[in-house]
């Protein structure tokens, strides 16, 4: 390489390359840092006091932080479960549904991922629309096809506000698991399947014994973004419960109690910016340490094609 | 036979799940097209004259022609920042081998793992210190920040898969490599802008939760954070809310529309860039 051109480039490295970095430094890098250190301050409003070592740390494990974040930790992991269970398998059946499928094909496509791209401002308002107790057509439905003693007051009633977060977000979300699931199955070897058939295996079995563990990479990936998003589940129950997981704390999750925390709250009053980073970096290891243990799990069932 | 059932098995699951998701989507354009009084009475019926008066009464009344305004400022300066940048450092880190490339490609995936609501106080706090608390600057800088590491890394991709001929060719021709970047380059990377460009725009303009955070005057407010502000205001005036509800679905839906292909690839290419 002529020394001109390495001039050339090194420019074109400085300049190409530092605004990125300076602006990725300065709003990700030194405020992920920064909030570390907070965690180990006393604040009053958002001015920093003394250093308290683990005291804020130790708060959340006391009154009156202690049962709010057992409910919200219980309340997250719920969540997890339930849309993992649910969410993952329907995904996995759109997915199969349409990699058998030819006709109609590019509008199912279409279709299932459309959710996807709404606001959960958007969608969060539309089922309160559809889940209203009065006017709402679900409960409009059920009391039509002679259920009336199903329709409920969905959203308002502490038990059944949480599945109801979670069906919506079903709604909301499934499109994204099938799409990643298909293609998954789109870059599976065809001759694996073939050879499959033409041994006899029924459909069921190859998708049992060839498919399904082929998948294991797009599960890796599905697992470990549901994880992650169930314990920092926050827009959908804001959106529908407020900061206080309205009703009566039913629907809290650890990011709105974070979120209280940090900036106040109508019921619980003044913000307390220790306790709540504490908070923050209680989160960001769970779902760091429980991401990076999973996938590392995961990734050893991952067979080679 | 057999065969023919499990197709028509198929078929049933996915015609179902285009009814579990299209009937609430139509359930909202059809009812933000009925007077608000007639919805409550019978929230089914069909629009059969469509009362395109919610639609005025959005737009004209209240704060939400200036949300949208504020939304799109946001979304495309962000954008625009976020193309530059990643052509720029895709560029040089998908072509060029330094000492130092992968490091700093190391360094720059680290912030796709911060998840940007955990770091939401210091960021306050900076924000205010750097004079960027309640701006829409400020909110730029955050979402290209949040965006970059993402956008860097599938733009770095489109630039590796380039052959390799190409920079010397353009060098012979005596192009500097800005000029190459810009007239060689650029046009063959475009699918990566697309799926860039697709991929950053969705998560900011539907974020409500760092305008929550971040501004506070009312002239500044997005769409997605007004929206809370309008349900406030328009209670129980179904219609005007379901129109406002459509607006703001509204540009997202045209782009996916145009664009479903791009908008699939850029997601589940955004999914497994771990």
């Amino acid at each position: 390489m002529s020394s001109a051109l390495k001039r050339d480039q090194h420019k074109a490295i400085g300049a190409l390359l530092t605004p990125a970095l300076i602006i990725i430094i300065v709003f990700t890098t030194i405020p992920a840092l920064t909030t570390l250190s907070y965690a180990f301050f006393g604040w009053e409003g958002f001015q920093r006091t003394t250093y308290v070592g683990f005291e804020n740390f130790q708060s959340l494990f006391q009154y009156p932080y202690f049962d709010q974040f057992k409910a919200a930790l219980k309340h997250n992991t719920i969540a997890f479960v339930v849309i993992m269970t649910f969410q993952t398998s329907i995904g996995l059946l759109l997915a199969y549904a349409m990699f058998r499928v030819k006709r109609g094909l590019r509008f199912y496509r279409v279709v299932v991922f459309l959710p996807v791209i709404f606001s959960l401002v958007v969608v969060g308002y539309l089922w309160q629309a559809l889940l209203d107790p009065y006017y709402g057509p679900i409960n409009q439905i059920l009391t039509g096809i002679g259920l009336p003693e199903f329709a409920k007051p969905w959203l308002g009633d502490t038990a059944t506000a949480l599945p109801s977060l979670m069906f919506i977000n079903l709604w909301r979300w499934v499109g994204f698991p099938a799409i990643v699931f298909l293609a998954g199955l789109n870059a599976i070897n065809q001759e694996f399947l073939e050879a499959a058939r033409i041994d006899g295996a029924s459909e069921g079995q190859i998708f049992r014994k060839v498919i399904f563990p082929l998948l294991a990479p797009s599960l890796t990936i599905i697992t470990v973004l549901t994880f992650i998003g169930a314990y920092e589940w926050f827009d959908l129950p804001f959106v529908l419960g407020g900061s206080n997981g309205s009703p009566a704390g039913s629907t809290d999750t650890l990011a709105l109690m974070f979120y209280r925390l940090s900036f106040g709250s109508i019921d619980s009053g003044a913000n307390n910016v220790g306790v709540g980073s504490a908070l923050g970096v209680l989160i960001f290891t769970l779902v760091g340490l429980g991401a990076a243990l999973g996938s590392n799990l995961l990734r050893r069932r991952e067979v080679e094609q | 036979m057999k065969l023919l059932a499990s197709r028509t098995f198929f078929q049933g699951i996915l015609i179902t799940n285009a009814f579990l998701v299209l009937l609430p989507v139509f359930f909202l354009f059809n009812s933000s097209l009925r007077e608000s009084n007639e919805f409550a009475r019978t929230p089914f019926a069909l629009a059969r004259n469509p009362f395109w008066e919610n639609y005025r009464r959005v737009w004209s009344e209240g704060e939400f022609g200036s949300y949208f305004f504020n939304s799109l400022i946001i979304t495309g300066g962000s954008l625009v920042l976020v193309l530059i940048l990643s052509l720029g450092a895709g560029f040089v880190l998908g072509r060029y081998s330094f000492k130092g490339n992968s490091l700093v490609f190391g360094f720059i995936l680290t912030g796709m793992l911060v998840p940007a609501k955990l770091a939401i106080l210091p960021l306050f706090i900076q924000l205010k210190w750097m004079n960027l608390l309640d701006s829409r600057l400020g909110l730029i800088l955050v979402y290209t920040s949040a965006a970059l590491p993402a956008a860097v890394f599938i733009m770095s991709g489109f630039f590796k898969s380039l052959p390799s001929d190409l920079d010397n060719a353009a060098r012979i021709d005596g192009a500097s490599e800005l000029t190459m970047l810009r007239k060689v380059m650029v046009p063959l990377v475009r699918p990566g802008m697309a799926i860039v460009g697709i991929y950053s725009a969705i998560p900011i303009w539907n974020d409500f939760f760092l305008p929550l955070v971040f501004l506070q005057s009312p002239e500044k407010k997005t769409l997605m954070q007004g929206l809370t502000v309008f349900f406030g205001q328009y209670a129980s005036q179904w219609g005007v809310l379901f129109a406002g509800l459509c607006l703001a679905a509204l540009p997202l839906i045209v782009l996916y529309l145009v664009l479903s292909e791009q908008f699939i690839k850029g997601l589940t290419a955004g999914a497994v860039k771990g």
